[in-house]
């Protein structure tokens, strides 16, 4: 699936947007289409990827964590170690730098946790832009930090105080905005997820970390890794991290957050339990009640707090390409504490759901083997989080 | 013939230009409902849009938002809402337009969805997040059934506009300002010029109707002078639905639907 020219992913994906957007989405496509093969742009963004952002980044051997398990050969993709501390900054560099030759003046993007829109934050200061961020009335909170950073960072932020105050409702508040400001406004979206062409665009822009993984496994073992495992909110990481490897032999894995486990309610396992529907421009698996509204999600991560995802994770999941499972916030703890005192990295709780799984896998397979699990960002954001959740489970 | 049809001839021959009500189901409740369609009839709406509450409504204002979680949280469901069509269908002949989101009618399936609101008394379906690149599935089921209103905006491209005009039947909505639905103050240029482009471009063969942001009679007085086929008002009259008695609702409704309708006679 190079680029898809209908927008869709098999039945998934397309763009079920609001007329007003569609000038909008068709300029954005002709653009993006324009500047994805040119030179200069290619060399810009190059540029920034590697002196600002931190690319390439290391594919690093978890001697200790492997050995300890004792199976598999656990690779780490170090996304963690980019400026911002996410792999985020990969898509809003490029999105940014379009922008920017679309003679776009004004920025909007949504968060959730907030890490999207310090990355936005930072990919348009250091372009000489300056964004308007939407987050959720509740993430404002949860996530204060960031919502400093981003003030800090030159940007502002709109808390979102409509509907379940998450991160559905700032995508739905950005594109409100958006609709009302079509004629001057760049909407700059944080992962694979929305009308065409922002799915193919942003895994495009990740993909960067599978072609990395690729070629990195490639110099260290000579040959393409066994298995593939990464984390998925709206899927942008973990598209970026697949795309450039579903042609090889590898098993491939997607990890959902769980939360208090499937059958709870209480979780963001969109692909694990979702069912097919139209939200946010996509046709794509929604968690949704039987009448087609949208439920709420939970998750010990906000950056997988998403009732949907990126249409063409659906796509793989239907074709049976990838295999999507979930972590619960248990495990995700479990893992985060793993991680950190065995090897010295504190990943973000969203990765940590890949390094649960990684575990999983690692215990069934030979030392022979090699897994390669992308570490998303790092877990400074979630230390509180974490620690109010260990004196939480001391005390019942 | 439909009745959305029937309504807009008949109109024609008594030289008048319809009024387009919107309501939201449900909001604050079903019986307050009952009364707004009550007021609005008496009042003289030519169409009823009814609004079925989606958890994410994204071409919305605040005010319609709001109506959408209270509705919801109050209970609304397909169910319920296809019984209230009937009970407002034995109130009176008006043409009834469904507005919701397309999620609602995909989970159900396009077919059954637009079926089992066919008769109920439905007569047409707006859903701003239908694009006409993603509509051959909706087309199909509504076929014979019921009318399809789609949606353009003022920077539609006239290319599109005759595409989304051959796919519209009932009328065609168009967008008066860039932006969600709620109460505007002021009319725009940009409007004015595009009811003149889309009116040259449809010809006549469906009637447009201009919506989004009108709340008042002036507002209506100066899309009909300006030739539009119909006006669409409804964040104003969940204003006074918000701000209303219940037992107040259908005279106050009444009044103001009087109100704007006197300006679509000319
Ligand atoms: C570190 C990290 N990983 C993963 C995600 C999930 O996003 P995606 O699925 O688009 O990669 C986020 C989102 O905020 C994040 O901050």
């Amino acid at each position: 699936m190079k680029y898809p020219k209908s927008g869709r992913f098999g039945e998934f994906g397309g763009k079920y947007i609001p007329e007003t957007l569609v000038p909008a989405v068709q300029e954005l496509e002709e653009n993006y289409l324009k500047f994805k093969n040119d030179k200069k742009f290619k060399k810009e963004l190059d540029y920034y990827l590697k002196q600002y952002a931190g690319r390439p980044t290391p594919l690093y051997y978890a001697k200790n964590l492997s050995e300890k398990i004792g199976g598999a050969k656990i690779y780490l993709k170090r996304e963690d170690l980019l400026h911002g501390g996410a792999h985020k900054i990969n898509n809003t560099l490029g999105q940014a730098l379009l922008a920017k030759k679309m003679n776009k003046k004004r920025i909007i993007a949504e968060t959730g946790a907030g890490q999207h829109g310090v990355a936005t934050a930072m990919a348009c200061a250091a372009l000489g832009m300056k964004a308007e961020v939407y987050m959720g009335y509740k993430d404002t909170i949860r996530q204060k930090l960031n919502v400093f950073r981003m003030n800090m960072l030159g940007s502002k932020v709109h808390p979102v105080k409509s509907g379940s105050k998450t991160l559905k409702d700032a995508i739905n508040e950005a594109i409100r905005d958006w609709i009302t400001n079509v004629e001057n406004t760049y909407y700059l979206l944080g992962s694979a997820v929305g009308p065409h062409p922002y799915p193919v665009m942003v895994r495009d822009f990740q993909s960067v970390i599978g072609e990395e993984i690729k070629s990195q496994m490639k110099k260290l073992n000579n040959k393409t890794p066994d298995s593939v495992i990464a984390c998925v909110g709206g899927g942008s990481n973990a598209i970026g991290t697949f795309y450039p490897l579903v042609d090889t032999n590898a098993e491939i894995i997607g990890v959902e957050a769980a939360g208090k486990g499937l059958k709870s309610g209480f979780h963001s396992a969109t692909l694990s339990a979702g069912t097919k529907g139209v939200l946010h421009g996509m046709m794509t698996y929604l968690l949704q009640d039987k009448e087609g509204q949208i439920t709420e999600t939970h998750s010990i991560s906000a950056g997988l707090d998403y009732p949907g995802v990126g249409p063409e994770h659906s796509y793989l999941k239907d074709q049976k390409r990838v295999k999507y499972h979930s972590a619960t916030d248990t495990e995700v703890i479990d893992a985060f504490l793993l991680l950190t005192r065995t090897e010295g990295i504190i990943p973000a709780l969203e990765s940590a759901h890949a390094i649960a799984e990684a575990v999983k896998v690692a215990r069934k397979h030979k030392k022979s083997e090699s897994i390669v699990v992308t570490l998303s960002g790092r877990g400074d954001k979630d230390v509180e989080e974490v620690q109010n959740y260990l004196n939480k489970n001391v005390k019942d | 013939m439909s009745r959305i049809k029937e309504k807009f001839s008949e109109l024609d021959a008594k030289n008048e230009k319809a009024l387009i009500s919107y309501i939201m189901a449900g909001f604050p409740n079903e019986k307050t409902t009952l009364s707004a369609v009550k007021g609005l009839v008496k009042g003289g709406a030519d169409i009823i849009e009814l609004g079925f509450p989606f958890s994410d409504p994204l071409a919305d204002g605040p005010v319609i938002q709001n109506a959408s979680t209270i509705s919801l949280e109050k209970g609304t469901k397909i169910e319920k809402f296809f019984k209230l069509v009937r009970k407002i269908r034995k109130l009176t002949d008006t043409p009834l337009v469904l507005m919701t989101y397309t999620n609602i009618l995909y989970k159900m399936g396009y077919s059954k969805f637009i079926s089992e609101a066919k008769k109920a008394g439905i007569d047409g379906f707006i859903l701003p997040d239908m694009s006409i690149e993603e509509s051959k599935d909706y087309l199909n089921a509504a076929k014979g059934k019921t009318d399809t209103i789609f949606l353009i905006s003022p920077n539609t491209s006239i290319e599109r506009i005759k595409k989304i005009a051959n796919a519209s039947s009932g009328f065609l909505y168009l967008v008066a300002v860039y932006g969600t639905t709620g109460v505007k103050s002021g009319i725009k240029n940009y409007t004015i010029k595009a009811i003149k482009e889309t009116r040259k471009q449809t010809k006549g063969k469906v009637p447009v109707g201009v919506g989004f942001g009108v709340s008042t009679p002036k507002d209506v007085k100066r899309y009909v002078s300006a030739g539009a086929d119909a006006v669409i008002v409804g964040s104003a009259f969940l204003k006074i639905i918000e701000n209303t008695p219940q037992n107040k609702i259908e005279q106050k409704i009444g009044s103001f639907t009087k109100s704007l309708k006197k300006e679509t006679k000319y």
